[in-house]
């Protein structure tokens, strides 16, 4: 599936490659009428989850927002400053629009608070793979590994934040993920106009986590 | 809701420690529909530890000691409450100056960092990070680092880096690190997100600073709180000189640390009108990405701007718009979430000067008076000599801080000539 971020002003949970392709596409032109243009335009041939950030949502209408989320194919939001405290009422508006309002759970979140956002969360669960902001990173830490296996939920296990190759990919799914979630070096690529590197990669992420998968599957029989 | 709130606005040094424990349960993160804690899951936790470290230490005696012998011998608390004659003379009315330009520094903002840096230590913490406008905030955080030796980290836009060499330099001087900030609109709001960035990945051992009482729960209260010793002193001092009240309390609001600061001491204080003086910049209206102006109390809108729920300058998409104001410390599309409250709930009445206002307010005190005034503080200034009838028979002006920063500024805007 693929996210697609609504560029922010102010993306305070991104890194410098992230904040810069948000400034190059609001001084494009990029808006939230023109967001919703584009995925109606692509909803057809993949999946779509939102990203962005919760003042372009307020700014637009909490209904009428995950509405259009609805309208144009955007299956679930994801919203990194909502923190399972403030989401109530955008959650409202996503169930009534039938759209699902992802939650993220942090390296630093105590057990206890894993559960209650668990609780709260639809679509999948979203591990942010380390502190910090969105980027991508040479390692993958062993607290990443330790955070999959701590989350028990019967929703899917998505984990972002850091994971830039099919290598690391395949590491998460190896260590009990559901999806690996790739972005900065996704919009690094499509910032220098590469889009057979950008397709490439895409490629040998995707089969490092088939592999990884079947190879656990296979383990488990 | 107003009753409870108004009851909530007692301070660390009037021993209110029963009530200081009911209204910083760690649950009561909001103003009316203001404020909260819209940040990335990776703040919470550390948020919530500095939520309940502030609200045990600012009952222990041990701390409220230190923080005690710091604010008087370091800083140079209580500062006077000074009756301008001249000022008076000219309004017509007695025109009383909080002298916050008199604190080390030259500015009120080393109140808060005193004690957010002493909280920073007892947590363990070894860094301390700020943000930084015009680089008052950075001074004091880079003054306050080296007294405490804690490493300080100042996040600072370039563009500012390039408008306030002088305090860049002061900085470093006192053993702070500036760095530049060259992302978005390269100013105090983007420094803020760049902070709040490093604190997401360095919580364990960093504190971040955070300078006005904007921000996320536990910021905006405990920066009011660590500000409100402004307001108990004026209240003290102005009962004694006067034996009443006063009609007025008139203060600049860029994120509203100082404003906050003085008006807490008279919260409770119905009769006493409490007036925030934004900044008019250059008018009222918005370009595309800028906006003429910093006055978000009077006309911004509803918006979620650096964790919290608030009144923000921001375009029809929710894009948030750069602000302008010749005081830099005024030039912030945001304000803190407890006064957007207060003036919602009629307690605060919104004001606005604007750059000429500013200007005439810095020269009328210094040949007045003889006090340069900082640009910040001559909004206020420039306020009461625009309308002196708002501010009834006495009132006090929070003068928070001093002038000599801005005279290159001053300087510059009347091409060479006048100063």
């Amino acid at each position: 599936m693929v996210e697609l971020g609504l560029p922010h002003s102010d993306p305070i949970a991104d890194g410098p490659v992230i904040q810069a392709a948000a400034m190059r596409a609001i001084e494009a032109g990029m808006n939230t009428d023109v967001y919703f243009d584009v995925a109606s335009k692509i909803r057809a041939q993949v999946p779509l989850v939102f990203m962005g950030y919760y003042n372009m949502i307020l700014r637009r209408g909490l209904e009428k927002f995950a509405g259009d989320c609805a309208d144009s194919g955007i299956t679930g939001l994801i919203v990194p400053d909502l923190p399972p405290e403030e989401t109530g009422p955008l959650r409202a508006a996503c169930e009534k629009a039938e759209v699902d309002l992802i939650s993220l759970v942090a390296p630093n979140t105590p057990p206890e608070r894993i559960s209650y956002i668990a609780e709260g969360s639809s679509g999948f669960l979203y591990l942010v793979a380390r502190a910090g902001v969105t980027g991508a990173r040479a390692d993958l830490q062993e607290s990443t590994k330790a955070l999959i296996e701590r989350v028990k939920t019967p929703l899917p296990k998505a984990v972002g934040f850091g994971i830039s190759t099919p290598e690391q990919a395949a590491e998460v799914i190896r260590a009990g993920a559901d999806g690996a979630i790739v972005g900065s070096v996704c919009v690094d690529l499509i910032s220098k106009g590469d889009l057979a590197g950008l397709e490439d990669l895409i490629r040998r992420m995707k089969a490092a986590i088939l592999e990884a998968v079947a190879v656990e599957a296979a383990g488990r029989i | 809701m107003r009753a409870e709130q108004i009851r909530s606005d007692d301070h660390i040094e009037m021993g209110a420690d029963e009530d200081l424990m009911k209204i910083t349960d760690a649950s009561m993160t909001r103003f009316g529909r203001f404020g909260g804690q819209f940040v990335p899951e990776t703040l919470m936790q550390p948020l919530k530890e500095l939520a309940e470290a502030y609200s045990r230490l600012k009952v222990d005696p041990q701390f409220r000691g230190e923080l005690s012998a710091l604010l008087s011998n370091y800083a140079g608390r209580p500062t006077p409450l000074y009756l301008a004659k001249s000022l008076s003379r000219e309004l017509s009315r007695k025109v009383y100056l909080k002298r916050e330009d008199l604190l080390h520094g030259g500015a009120h903002k080393l109140n808060n960092v005193l004690g957010q840096a002493l909280v920073a230590k007892t947590m363990g913490k070894t860094r301390l990070i700020a943000e930084t406008g015009a680089g008052q905030h950075g001074v004091a955080s880079a003054m306050v680092g080296a007294n405490l030796g804690l490493d300080t980290e100042v996040y600072m836009g370039e563009v500012d880096i390039e408008r306030q060499k002088m305090n860049v330099y002061r900085m470093e001087l006192l053993g702070a690190r500036v760095i530049p900030v060259r992302s978005g609109s390269r100013t105090l709001k983007d420094a803020i997100n760049e902070a709040m960035r490093d604190w997401a990945g360095s919580y364990e051992t960093t504190h971040y600073l955070m300078g006005t009482v904007a921000g996320p729960h536990p910021y905006p209260l405990m920066v009011r709180e660590l500000q409100s010793i402004i307001g108990t002193e004026a209240r003290e001092q102005i009962l004694k000189a006067e034996g009443r009240l006063p009609d007025s309390v008139a203060a600049c609001v860029g994120g509203g640390s100082n404003a906050m600061g003085i008006f807490s001491g008279f919260l409770q204080d119905e009769a006493t009108k409490l007036i925030a003086v934004e900044a008019g910049g250059r008018g009222t209206s918005s370009g595309l990405k800028i906006a003429d102006h910093g006055a978000c109390l009077n006309l911004g809108e509803d918006g979620v701007l650096h964790g919290a729920m608030t009144k923000i300058l921001q375009d029809p998409y929710g894009q948030i718009l750069e602000s302008y104001s010749l005081a830099a410390g005024l030039d912030y599309p945001g304000v803190g979430p407890e006064l957007a409250h207060l003036v919602e709930v009629g307690r605060v009445t919104p004001a606005i000067a604007d750059d000429g206002a500013a200007l005439e307010g810095f020269r009328r005190l210094s040949v007045l008076e003889g006090i340069i005034p900082a640009l910040e503080s001559a909004h206020a200034v420039g306020f009461a000599l625009k309308d002196p009838e708002a501010l009834g028979e006495i009132a006090i002006i929070n003068l928070s801080g001093r002038g000599d920063k801005d005279l290159a500024t001053v300087m510059e805007h009347e091409g060479g000539e006048g100063i």
